[in-house]
Parts: structure tokens; C-alpha cells; sequence
């Protein structure tokens, strides 16, 4: 069953670590004073979500620290999924990831307060309401832009489009799908897409958007597997530059 | 006094024709208030630009509610807040000298019409 767990906990980590570095990528450059100190104070809680995973990886079930696991290992190692790695482009495309992302790990962390995994539970107790946050101001943002001006209009549509089969990644089946689902550590992804996609739906077409049709044979897959886009290494490198400088230093 | 700074709408600000303060860009400020329990007063913590009431409060939670305890915050458009002219200071010049005002000075009288009566009694 660990192994299962551990499964479960290294995509998580990973998700986290990866959307938080990416989007700390806009601190400083933020569209404004207000919107870029919310979007990186978000960023650091993703940081926090992730040592917070790796902790309870390495002190509950055996695996390497939180600073090995963060930044010694290899692009195939990870197991995050496309949508966290690739570049943050314009604020349109950050924007949408952020509320794809967030609503869906919302639904995650709200269906893990019931996880028969203990720390697991503890952890999702304790930081749901800063995920409730994220998704309250990616509603808001998005709700904003949606009903700006044209462009901004068009831009958010264009952005949906572009990110959807990405997103749709993020629920790829593990190989321990059914064994944590019959032990209750989690709901499994098939359900949590079932959650997001009732969730996700309605919001966006209040916005005035319009779901873009799905095509099974575009969801971008492979990630949870260490399979990833041209975008995961480059990003790698940059995260891990100071630790590989001297890959024994002490801290 | 005209003033172009949109935070401000002084009593005797002349308005424009259009009736509207002006402003100097589409993103106004919000007042923020920040109240660190239930039943306890919001205090004010400074502003947050923001198109809207709505964002205004996501702002105002990572300006003002980063550090320390919050149970709730308010924010309120800045040109909804009516202010006299700092010209018209003088008329609170005096008021620092009323200081039978001053609930405490009630306090010291009631004690000493209470020390009055029980000797007046015995």
C-alpha cells in the first residue's frame, strides 16, 4: 500500500513544486503592484504545499529529505503533470492555468480531509482554506477578464482553448489507482475529474466562455509516468543551479 | 481646492460638469479595513487598487492579511468616503481642552459624590 501512497504524494509534490516555481516567474513583472504580490504569495504557499509532501514522504514512508527530493532528482523522476512545466507566456495562459489548476486541487484536498491516510488527511485539513484562497482569486480574475473588453474577452477564450487538453492531464490514472480508491486514501483521478469537470463547466460558461470539445486523443498525458514536455529539463536546470554549484553543501 | 488625486473628495471639492470625481485611471482605490477578531472594530490598513469591489478584497487579503490574525477584512471605494478639508482643521482646535469630556472625569466625580453622601450620612 506504500507504495500506492507514495504514488499519490510525489504527484502532488511535484504539481505543487513545479506551478509554484513557475509562477514565482512573474514576481516583479507582475501586470500590477497588487495582482503580482497575491500571484507570488500564492507561488510561495505551492512551495509550502510541496515541502509539506516531500516531509511526510520522507519522514512517514522512508524516501530521501524534502531538499534531495526537490532538487537532486532527474527530469524523469518527477512526476508532475504538462500543464505545471510548460512557460508561463502571457497573463492570459497564467491566468487560466491558475484557475484549472486550483480548482481541481481544491476538489483534491477537500476529498483528502477524509483520506484514511492520516498525515495525508492533516495536511489537507490544514491548508484547504489557502487553496480555497487561490481559487477564490482565480474566479475572480478570470470573471474580470472574461467580461472585459473584447480583447480581453477573446484572449481568455483563446487561452481556454489552448490550455484545456493540458489541464485534462492532470487526471491521468496512476498504476495504483484502484488500491487507493478501495483503501479510501483518496477518490481516485477518474472521479476528481468527474468533481472538476461539474465544478469548472458551469463557471466558465457563466463568464461567458465556451468549453472547448474534448479529444481523448489530446490530453496530454505521460507526465505521471516521467514523461515530459521539452519545458520540465530547462526549468530543472534553472531550480537546481545553486544546489549543483556544490551537491553536498550544507544549508 | 480641485484635486485630481482620486482618493480624496474633500467637502468643498468643486465637482466636475459630468458630476463624477475624476479620475486619473480605470483602476480606483479601496480603503481597506482590517479586523483581527470577531466583534472586534475593523481598523483601517491602508488602500488597494482594483477595478472592482470583488478583486479589491483578494488584494486586500495578501496586503493586509499576510501576517499575524485575521478574521475578516472590508474594503470601501475610496470616493465613498467623505472627509473635511484639511483647512478646516480649526475646527477641532479646541476640543483637546473640554476635558470634561473625558469619561474619566465623571468616574472621579461620581466617587467623590459617593465620599460625600456616606459622610453627609454618618
Amino acid at each position: 500500500m506504500s507504495n500506492a501512497v507514495k504514488e499519490l504524494l510525489y504527484k502532488m509534490a511535484d504539481d505543487a513544486l513545479i506551478i509554484g516555481h513557475r509562477n514565482s516567474e512573474w514576481t516583479g513583472i507582475g501586470p500590477m503592484l497588487e495582482e503580482d504580490l497575491a500571484f507570488s504569495s500564492m507561488a510561495q504557499d505551492k512551495i509550502g504545499h510541496a515541502i509539506a509532501l516531500y516531509t511526510i514522504l520522507h519522514e512517514v514512508l522512508g524516501e530521501a529529505d524534502p531538499d534531495t527530493l526537490g532538487f537532486k532528482r532527474t527530469e524523469k523522476e518527477f512526476k508532475s503533470c504538462h500543464l505545471v512545466e510548460q512557460p508561463i507566456g502571457e497573463y492570459d495562459f497564467s491566468t487560466i492555468r491558475h484557475f484549472l489548476f486550483d480548482h481541481a486541487e481544491l476538489l483534491r484536498y477537500e476529498s483528502l480531509t477524509q483520506s484514511s491516510f492520516q498525515p495525508l488527511a492533516q495536511l489537507a485539513k490544514k491548508v484547504k482554506g489557502e487553496i480555497k484562497y487561490h481559487v477564490m482569486h482565480a474566479d475572480t480574475f478570470v470573471k474580470q477578464l472574461s467580461n472585459g473588453n473584447e480583447e480581453s474577452k477573446a484572449r481568455m477564450q483563446q487561452a481556454l482553448n489552448n490550455t484545456w487538453h493540458l489541464a485534462l492531464g492532470i487526471f491521468e490514472a496512476g498504476e495504483y489507482e484502484l488500491e487507493l480508491t478501495s483503501n479510501n486514501i483518496f477518490i481516485g483521478e477518474a472521479e476528481l475529474k468527474k468533481r472538476w469537470m461539474e465544478k469548472v463547466t458551469p463557471l466558465l460558461e457563466s463568464y461567458g466562455l465556451t468549453i472547448p470539445a474534448t479529444d481523448e486523443s489530446k490530453i496530454a498525458k505521460g507526465g505521471r509516468k516521467g514523461y515530459h514536455t521539452e519545458y520540465l529539463k530547462p526549468l530543472l536546470d534553472e531550480m537546481c543551479e545553486v544546489t549543483r554549484t556544490d551537491i553536498d553543501a550544507e544549508w | 481646492m480641485n484635486t485630481l488625486d482620486p482618493r480624496i473628495q474633500r467637502l468643498n471639492l468643486k465637482r466636475e460638469a459630468n458630476g463624477e470625481t475624476q479620475t486619473n485611471s480605470h483602476l480606483v482605490t479601496y480603503e481597506v479595513f482590517h479586523q483581527e477578531k470577531r466583534g472586534k472594530q475593523a481598523v483601517h490598513a491602508g488602500i488597494v487598487h482594483a477595478p472592482t469591489p470583488e478583486l479589491a478584497l483578494m488584494y486586500a487579503k495578501e496586503q493586509y492579511g499576510r501576517r499575524g490574525k485575521t478574521a475578516n477584512l472590508w474594503v470601501v471605494k475610496t470616493s465613498e468616503v467623505y472627509t473635511f478639508s484639511s483647512e478646516d482643521e480649526d475646527v477641532f482646535e479646541t476640543v483637546p481642552e473640554k476635558t470634561f469630556r473625558d469619561p474619566a472625569f465623571y468616574k472621579v466625580r461620581d466617587r467623590i459624590e459617593a465620599f460625600k453622601l456616606k459622610n453627609t450620612q454618618a
